[in-house]
């Protein structure tokens, strides 16, 4: 072996590393220290203790942020997880053009949601979409104002995230229902099990790290959206589907409070790592076996 | 298909069984309007004259097709003062993505080669601590990377970026190429190297010939990424240097004069049609990056 090739792999990795521990690590560093100060329109490096914390914890506003990341989040991921199971196993069932059915259904996650969310803006209008569409077709009476009512906003929230989600769970259960041995199910059916015991009995269980996996993405995906709320409904109406990332950009950019800003986004990175670290450490040992 | 074969679990040609197949059928074809129905009012609705969307509805077909309101998005309708349409925004979506993807690729492959066929002391950690930032809210690192953009004179520019999409995309593109290179057997770089082959001949004689499955999934997952990103772009580029998506949203924000919905409608196509060429025509390898970023190692 060369003298150089001792050192060049360390090398070639090295700037790689160092782009990720300055911005990443070097980033959220600064992003904690900055929630503990007293910073406004412009960084101030005195340590001031939990005041920011104190602040974010007084402040109405992240109360409603976080009920609705609470009332989002729950719903997306359930909805996410049984609409994806059920169209894998239906899509399990040898059906004819299952590729054109499963295209489909999965299109949406390669579109920008600034894009879609224009579309379901359209959709969900009171006046020009379902709504009008209803009234045309003789149903006069039918309502559905979802998208500027205070209550129901961000439910619209949660019809247009699951549309843009749901096929990406779909995939990952079909390709883990795909990958389970054909004799198992053929053998659950001669012992007389019938499709849904064969599947919550012995299907479904196989496909726990399956579940994992959609988990923690789909639960990602929930705190860090960000563009589906702006191009719904702008986090309103009024602050009614403000949502903690909003919340912080509406606090970093537009109320020049870095400080309260900074303290929200610690709040989502906690949560976030709270879930994933454990997941990546178990994912990495496993990986290495 | 013959009767006595087991299909799955649902078993054809006996009476109930054909019913469930009907059944089933009918509700995946629900599913599909589901699924299209956005797509579908938008194409339609970019085809009508403003009059035909006053007096019909969302799924009223166009009579009187007309590219007119497309040829507007691209070329006219006004984002906040400039009354360019989306084209000049294009052109910054593309000159942002193109170098970024190139980038973050080249830079992830070669980490995953070296951290998988040079294994070092500490390429795992190493490893498992880029990963970590593809996991992290964006919203962490919003406010010091403003910051440092503005200190390296890249604020607000689209060169500022194709640097954030970089650094962002790094974690991604690594962790694709490392775990296409662990399934590359080690076997045939350990014979390069005992013939006298370094570091580099391996990489480019043997490895990245090899390599072109990793490369296409990475490139368009990274593209899709980077093309469809709207918090990076609105929160470090202004006016000008707004990628397509800060200013379509922009465009159908804007309250001024009258709604023109067929307009912001061929603008949402406009902006949706390059991910949606490359995943009609590669959606194998988008499926495939999907399940790589669940991180199934």
């Amino acid at each position: 072996m060369k003298r150089a090739d001792l050192w060049l792999p360390k090398v070639v990795v090295a700037p790689s590393f160092a782009l990720s521990l300055f911005f990443v690590y070097g980033f959220i560093a600064w992003t904690v220290y900055i929630s503990f100060t007293g910073s406004g329109v412009m960084p101030r490096y005195e340590f001031a203790g939990l005041i920011q914390y104190i602040r974010l914890w007084e402040t109405p506003r992240w109360y409603v942020a976080l009920q609705n990341l609470a009332v989002f989040g729950i719903l997306f991921m359930a909805i996410c997880m049984a609409l994806g199971i059920l169209l894998a196993i239906m899509l399990d069932q040898r059906i004819r053009a299952e590729g054109v059915l499963r295209t489909i259904y999965l299109y949406p996650m390669a579109l920008s949601f600034i894009v879609t969310g224009t579309a379901w803006k359209w959709i969900l209008n009171p006046t020009l979409g379902i709504e009008k569409l209803m009234h045309d077709i003789g149903w006069e009476s039918f309502q559905f104002d979802w998208l500027v009512d205070r209550e129901m906003a961000i439910y619209t929230i949660v019809i247009a995230g699951v549309w843009q989600s749901s096929g990406y769970v779909m995939a990952l259960f079909l390709a883990g229902l795909r990958s389970i041995d054909d004799e198992i199910i053929k053998a659950a059916a001669i012992d007389g099990a019938g499709p849904w015991r064969t599947y919550v009995g012995i299907v479904l269980p196989m496909l726990r790290p399956v579940f994992l996996s959609a988990f923690i993405t789909l639960m990602h995906l929930a705190i860090k959206s960000y563009d589906l709320v702006v191009a719904l409904t702008a986090g309103g109406p009024g602050i009614a589907t403000d949502v903690p990332a909003t919340f912080m950009y509406s606090y970093a950019f537009q109320r020049s409070e870095l400080g309260l800003a900074a303290a929200s986004a610690v709040m989502m990175l906690v949560t976030i790592m709270a879930v994933v670290v454990p997941y990546l450490y178990s994912e990495l040992r496993a990986g290495r076996k | 298909m013959t009767a006595r074969e087991i299909h799955g679990i649902v078993r054809p040609k006996s009476a109930a069984a054909t019913i469930l197949r009907i059944l089933l059928f009918a509700v995946l074809g629900l599913f599909v309007l589901y699924y299209l129905m956005p797509l579908i009012v938008m194409v339609m609705t970019a085809l009508k004259p403003l009059e035909e969307i006053r007096t019909g509805t969302l799924l009223s077909l166009p009579k009187d097709v007309t590219l007119e309101p497309a040829l507007r998005a691209w070329d006219s309708a006004c984002v906040g003062v400039r009354c360019e349409g989306l084209k000049p925004y294009v052109w910054n979506s593309i000159a942002m993505v193109v170098p970024a993807v190139v980038l973050s690729t080249l830079l992830g492959a070669i980490n995953g080669y070296a951290l998988t066929k040079w294994r070092f002391r500490g390429a795992d950690i190493i490893f498992g601590l880029m990963l970590f930032g593809a996991f992290i809210p964006f919203q962490v690192v919003l406010l010091p990377m403003a910051r440092t953009l503005g200190i390296l004179g890249l604020a607000g520019t689209v060169p500022g970026l194709v640097l954030v999409h970089t650094v962002y995309g790094l974690a991604f593109t690594t962790l694709f190429f490392r775990n296409f290179f662990v399934g590359v057997s080690d076997g045939i770089v350990q014979a390069a190297k005992v013939d006298g082959a370094g570091f580099f001949g391996i990489f480019f004689r043997i490895v990245l010939p090899m390599a072109p499955p990793a490369i296409v999934v990475t490139v368009i997952w990274q593209f899709t990424q980077i093309w469809n990103d709207f918090l990076f772009g609105i929160a470090f580029t202004v006016g000008d240097s707004n990628p397509v998506t800060v200013a379509l949203s922009n465009l159908v924000a804007s309250s001024t004069g009258v709604k023109e919905y067929n307009v912001d409608m061929a603008a949402a196509i406009i902006a949706a049609i390059p991910t949606l060429i490359v995943y009609v025509f590669a959606g194998k390898y988008f499926i495939r990056g999907l399940a790589a970023g669940a991180v199934k190692g």
